[in-house]
């Protein structure tokens, strides 16, 4: 979807991208923003490297290195999980879906 | 020292809340959480403004300990129940300051504020207005604390844990991924430090691993039970997580948390620096 910047993720003051490599996204279950996620950053060997909670509008960001990156969601309305691979400085987008899973009954 | 005398679950504390003589205490990383909601009944104390000095690059001393336990309603006999966010990195750390000041009576809760939030019960926006106690403090135990000199002499010596991140151990990265990356000192680990995540100490909802689970790690990393140990990170919270698992779920004796850290090591003159994967 394209438009305006998001204000939810303005970037704190002095952010260079021409240095640094930002990953920002939104969590959303059945495509709605999910506010309150714990959205954990995982490094190309799935090792944790951070973790943040979505914003009222469902948004997180990372500053990160070069790599492969998952994006892993948990939250209230279920956990899911994305990935990114990131060559360079920047700002880089990656929306995770999240859903519950289907509990046995 | 048992599991159940040093972490409380979300189950025990929602039961608990409001009982005389049981304080509920958040501090988070974020300290505007707290505002946005927290544990009916809880008093916040802010990593930034109350648990360290607001002009010396320190931790709080024995007075202003005192001056805030008691402006936070926490009597010397009161059960302390800390929690927080990411994690309870910030509780735990809180966790270690209050031990270091002699506060024996405490827990924290197990997965803190994100398995709250998970298991979806209840928060408010009701700030606590405890009364105001004459609290005690002891003299700083120092032998859960680790300063810069003992820490070069620790050095092949002792056992060094870096609870950072591979990114950061190894130097690629100067700080957490979700901060900005600003710093200015060098990067890289104190050399003969392991590097065990503190992340690998915990679940994914924030929990601690079972003890089976946590020796088998250390063990497996190249832990050496018979030596002392300085854990550090990179402000000192992360490491006061692995402190927590180290002296006070796994029992070790002599643990230390370094809570200069690497913002302080990796600015010295002159200290050896290891670059890399480690060994």
């Amino acid at each position: 979807m394209c438009g305006a910047p998001d204000q939810a993720v303005a970037l704190p003051p002095g952010t260079d991208l021409t240095k640094e490599i930002v990953l920002t996204g939104r969590v959303v279950a059945a495509g709605q923003p999910v506010a309150g996620a714990f959205v954990r950053l995982l490094d190309g060997t799935g090792e944790f490297t951070a973790e943040v909670v979505t914003s009222a509008s469902g948004d997180f960001r990372f500053f990160a290195a070069p790599g492969t990156w998952t994006l892993r969601a948990l939250s209230r309305s279920g956990n899911g999980e994305a990935s990114v691979t990131v060559d360079g400085p920047g700002l880089h987008r990656i929306e995770v879906a999240v859903a519950v899973a289907v509990a046995a009954t | 020292m048992s599991r159940e005398d040093v972490l409380v679950t979300t189950d025990w504390a929602e039961k608990n809340l409001g009982t005389d003589g049981i304080v509920f205490v958040e501090v988070d990383e974020d300290t505007t959480a707290y505002d946005g909601g927290h544990l009916p009944g809880a008093v916040k104390i802010s990593w930034t403004t109350e648990l360290q000095d607001p002009v010396r690059r320190d931790i709080v001393d024995k007075e202003q300990f005192e001056q805030l336990l008691s402006a936070k309603g926490i009597g010397n006999d009161d059960l302390v129940v800390l929690y927080g966010g990411n994690n309870n990195w910030f509780a735990a750390y809180a966790y270690w300051e209050f031990t270091l000041y002699g506060h024996a009576n405490i827990k924290l809760l197990d997965g803190g504020r994100k398995k709250w939030e998970l298991d979806g019960r209840t928060l408010t926006t009701d700030v606590a207005e405890p009364a105001a106690t004459t609290y005690t403090a002891q003299d700083a135990d120092l032998s859960i604390r680790a300063f810069r000199d003992e820490v070069v002499a620790a050095i092949d010596a002792k056992n060094l844990v870096d609870v950072r991140s591979p990114d950061e151990f190894s130097g690629k990265i100067l700080a957490p991924a979700h901060l900005p990356q600003e710093q200015s000192q060098r990067p890289g680990h104190i050399p003969s430090a392991i590097n065990i995540p503190w992340s690998k100490a915990a679940n994914e909802d924030g929990t601690f691993r079972s003890d089976e689970e946590l020796a088998k790690l250390y063990g497996d990393a190249g832990f050496d039970d018979g030596r002392a140990t300085i854990a550090y990170c990179r402000i000192g919270e992360r490491s006061s997580h692995t402190w927590v698992v180290l002296h006070e779920l796994l029992g070790y004796s002599d643990v230390k948390n370094y809570d200069g850290s690497w913002t302080e090591y990796g600015s010295l003159i002159g200290v050896p620096i290891e670059l890399g994967a480690g060994r």
